[in-house]
């Protein structure tokens, strides 16, 4: 059959069949049993051509209300913030996205140094002293963070705060069943975590004490109380951490985290109806040989030149095999890349500034908000985020939202049922003055 | 002599900026005034300074320093690194797609969840399972998923003694990891002289503490594996459940589905054989499917239909939980579903029968100078061994850096750990033949230089920008990040 992506052509095979001394391609499949051979064609939709594809996938596409059209509200771990264009001119060289991953150094020197330069980028931004080249994403990140503490204290029992993004603790529990560990959750009050009920919990036995910095609710979670609880006996502490942030607040690793995580989503990379977003991982040098994932690392070659490489691959699964630290192969590589240009376009000045103007947008919102009578329930420092207790459900809120274009905030009540009637308000640098006065005049009757 | 080239690092100058952010609107506001002065960091993350032209410089400087698919041919086996067709990106990128909110409410996402539907849809009748989850963002993360779904399913059975997973000594290296991470202990079952799984050594290790066994058909040397059939009874009849690694499916789409060959739990890799792409080593998407006594534990939630449209199912009180934030790397699956949509029955018959030619084609013009240790018709790859050339004291890995200089990226080496010196090939059907045999003179010139002139193999590459990086030194004395 003639396709754009199928070269061969009927003289090449006929070539071809006789060099490997065959009749037909049909004798190259005698070896699968006719037992189990498929004798049809598969029953899925005809071939479309580039052109009448294109039109129906515009058109698909156009079905879902976006968030470069209506101004969003919505956060909870994706955010909607500026991308430079830089960065998908970068990522969409194809020496790097039609690449794998870069087994051959000489020929990979490319990705390895940007790898390189990302993994430095979130260390510089966590405080930490290795971070790896990339995890699935951020909830996946935390599972292993819980796994990785788990094997190297030989404890069992995990503690995370309540005030942890609802999905990553899912994912965590689920993480958690292959090795049998013990997932608590430790309560929240006035929006952070409860250190009494934390202390309260800690014992010999625990392996990790998780808390997100902010957290879900956007509040900045006390670390330095924080931190000499989860020490207690062998525990491990560990962050995760939205890197953006971390362009205004204190890193965890000044805090004494030994192991931060998160999601790089906020550095260059679309909301994507939730993925491919891009994991990071950073350790103190302690726990270098125990890391998930890749590391590229610095040498030289026979001539003295410097270059990179795959390193400290006796972690890694090709090697290890059961013993691995971790099981992920290929990981988020591209997206690595695309917040490195993020992070390397913002730079050390528009990193911060973009973080403050995060901050005064957020809460010139949550002002207004208070301005018109609504009960903002957690009083303590915030990011981006912040929740507001409605007097009827979210969902309908939202609804009436949808009507006027806009995408309203979370719906807390979904994973808090003591939080019913409350909205998750996340505001990004892109909101205007003017969308978040006609959100919170949208909103103005709904106070409780 | 070719350059260091600098790190973005080094050219960055105080003064300079890459960016640009909307004017502040709204009131300004000290942040001492809301954030506690401990938190509010005092050293600025060290990160660069410089002009967007500097950045574009700098990438595409590395970017040459790089090799895809789109540089060259990239026989990568058991990796698939077929074209990435150019209409994917420009589907992935469309705002409708791009720039969605995973916490939307339902009506406004009805576009998104019925793609997803669709390729769910698609991807069952392709592996011929009852239900397929988009969840795992990977290969790797897709086989832990269909393992813990096993133990969740071994579980409800009150079977609680299940705690082995069975892999071929052939297997990837994911496959053993994955099991561990799911809990499981593994077990190696042996490989025949014939590169096929031993079938009295597959009866010995079965038994009722089985929970699965891990099989990749054609398996990773390219050679299908035959006894299907009788390999499911056997693990069926104890007790366990067959599991499909789907790296290799390239090789026999629309000739063989794991589903009719017994298999209960299949992942895919579309980043391989539905050209996620690769990416520089991801992000990939590693979608699962399951017969229908597996449903219920499929991950949470589940895109489905109903009366008004579209919608993610979370009552699901068997489910094994979330495996990841949000439905999985949706951006790759919209590529792999605009894939398949681009090639239709009759396209995706005609890849893998292309993919199996060329691999045949190329296995044939090289067994005369390489050792061919499984002498049959292969699948989508095929291995060789470097036995031969190894006695001349030229190694794979001499072998595999030589081609560097043809302008080519060498075959895996190493892998499957069973053959010496090993080399496995994997064309895919995107290849001409004249590509196909390029590499082919060059793989036979590289044999006679290891006759005739073996220091040109062994020192090589010659021509790229480095040379043989010092590997040992790297992992001794880890450099991990620029310092001042
Ligand atoms: C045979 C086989 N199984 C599993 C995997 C793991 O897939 P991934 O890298 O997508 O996690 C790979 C690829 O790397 C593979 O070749």
């Amino acid at each position: 059959m003639l396709h754009r992506y199928l070269p061969m052509t009927e003289e090449d095979k006929q070539e071809m069949l006789k060099t490997i001394g065959v009749q037909s391609i049909d004798e190259l499949f005698s070896d699968i049993p006719e037992s189990v051979r498929f004798n049809r064609d598969y029953n899925i939709k005809k071939a479309k051509s580039e052109s009448e594809l294109m039109k129906e996938l515009t058109a698909l596409a156009e079905k879902n209300m976006h968030m470069k059209k209506h101004p969003s509200f919505l956060g909870a771990g994706v955010y909607d913030h500026y991308i430079p264009a830089i960065v998908d001119h970068v990522i969409s060289r194809s020496e790097f996205y039609t690449a794998y991953t870069p087994y051959q150094p000489e020929i990979s020197q490319g990705e390895l140094q940007a790898i390189f330069e990302f993994q430095t980028m979130i260390c510089e931004l966590t405080g930490m002293d290795v971070a790896n080249s990339s995890m699935y994403d951020g909830g996946t990140a935390l599972a292993e963070a819980a796994l990785l503490s788990a094997g190297h204290t030989k404890n069992k029992k995990v503690l995370v705060s309540k005030a942890v993004h609802p999905e990553y603790r899912d994912v965590l529990k689920t993480y958690a069943k292959g090795p049998g560990l013990e997932v608590v959750e430790i309560p929240f009050k006035n929006g952070v975590t409860d250190l009494e009920a934390l202390q309260a919990e800690m014992d010999e036995q625990v392996a990790c004490v998780i808390v997100q910095y902010p957290n879900f609710f956007g509040q900045i979670e006390p670390l330095k109380e924080i931190e000499p609880i989860a020490h207690t006996g062998k525990s491990m502490f560990v962050v995760a951490s939205n890197p953006l942030a971390l362009g205004i607040l204190t890193p965890p690793g000044t805090f004494g985290a030994d192991i931060v995580v998160g999601d790089v989503q906020p550095f260059g990379i679309p909301a994507q109806f939730g993925g491919p977003h891009c994991g990071y991982f950073a350790v103190k040098s302690a726990l270098m040989r125990k890391i998930p994932g890749r590391l590229v690392g610095q040498t030289t070659d026979e001539e003295g030149r410097r270059g990179f490489v795959l390193t400290l691959q006796a972690r890694e699964q090709h090697i290890r095999r059961d013993k691995a630290t971790s099981n992920i192969c290929s990981n988020q590589a591209l997206n690595a890349l695309a917040a490195s240009v993020a992070m390397t376009a913002l730079g050390k000045r528009g990193v911060k500034e973009m973080a403050i103007m995060n901050i005064q947008k957020a809460h010139y919102a949550k002002n207004a908000f208070v301005e018109h009578g609504f009960d903002v329930p957690f009083t303590g420092p915030f990011f981006n985020e912040f929740v507001v207790k409605l007097n009827k459900s979210v969902k309908e809120v939202n609804k009436r939202l949808l009507e006027k274009g806009i995408i309203g905030g979370y719906d807390v009540g979904r994973d808090y049922p003591e939080l019913e009637n409350h909205m998750l308000v996340a505001v990004t640098e892109l909101r205007t003055k003017e969308e978040i006065d006609t959100f919170v005049k949208e909103l103005g009757d709904c106070h409780a | 002599m070719h350059k260091d080239q600098p790190l973005i690092f080094e050219i960055s100058k105080p003064g300079r900026i890459g960016y640009s952010l909307p004017e502040l609107d709204v009131p300004a506001l000290n942040v001492e005034e809301v954030i506690p002065a401990d938190y509010i960091r005092t050293e600025e993350p060290e990160l660069p300074e410089v002009s967007e032209l500097d950045i574009m410089r700098h990438y595409t400087a590395l970017s040459k320093r790089n090799h895809g698919v789109d540089s060259g041919f990239y026989p990568l086996g058991s990796c698939t690194m077929k074209y990435n067709p150019k209409i994917n990106e420009n589907v992935a990128r469309l705002s409708g797609f791009a720039h969605i909110h995973p916490l939307q409410p339902e009506e406004t996402v009805q576009g998104a969840l019925e793609l997803m539907y669709d390729l769910q849809e698609h991807l069952k009748e392709i592996t011929g399972m009852d239900a397929v989850t988009l969840q795992p963002a990977a290969g790797a993360h897709g086989e832990w998923t269909g393992l813990m779904m096993i133990r969740a399913y071994h579980e409800a059975n009150g079977d609680y003694n299940r705690t082995k997973v069975i892999v071929p000594d052939t297997a990837h290296g994911t496959n053993p990891a994955s099991a561990t991470v799911a809990g499981f202990e593994t077990i190696t079952v042996k490989s025949t002289e014939e590169g096929l799984v031993d079938l009295d050594d597959l009866r010995r290790v079965v038994g009722p503490d089985t929970a699965a066994l891990m099989l990749t058909n054609p398996n990773t040397l390219g050679l299908f594996e035959e006894n299907i059939l009788e390999m499911a009874k056997i693990v069926h009849d104890a007790g366990g459940k067959l599991y499909y690694d789907g790296a290799n499916l390239n090789a026999v789409l629309s000739k063989a589905r794991p589903g009719d060959m017994g298999f209960d739990v299949v992942h895919l890799n579309l980043h391989k054989t539905f050209t996620g792409p690769h990416g520089g080593g991801g992000p990939g998407s590693g979608p699962v499917g399951v017969k229908a006594e597996l449903i219920p534990f499929l991950p949470k939630p589940v895109v489905s239909k109903g009366e008004n449209g579209y919608y993610l199912d979370y009552d699901r009180p068997q489910a094994i939980g979330r495996v990841k934030p949000f439905y999985g790397n949706f951006g790759i699956n919209v590529r792999a579903y605009t894939y398949i949509r681009s090639m239709g029955p009759d396209g995706l018959k005609a890849v893998s029968e292309y993919a199996v030619l060329n691999a045949n084609y190329m296995m044939r013009r090289l067994a005369e100078y390489y050792d061919l240790p499984y002498d049959r018709h292969c699948k989508h790859e095929f291995v060789l061994s470097g036995k031969r050339q190894k006695k001349l004291g030229v190694r794979t890995l001499d072998i595999a850096k030589r081609l560097l200089d043809f302008g080519y990226h060498p075959p895996t080496i190493y892998f499957p750990l069973i053959v010496e010196e090993c080399m496995m090939i994997e064309p895919t059907e995107t290849e001409s033949k004249e590509t196909l045999d390029a590499f082919i003179e060059a793989m036979i010139q590289i044999a006679k230089e290891a006759e005739e002139n073996p220091e040109i193999v062994q020192e090589a590459p010659h021509t790229t920008v480095v040379k043989r990086l010092d590997e040992t030194t790297a992992a001794r004395k880890p450099i991990l990040r620029y310092q001042k």
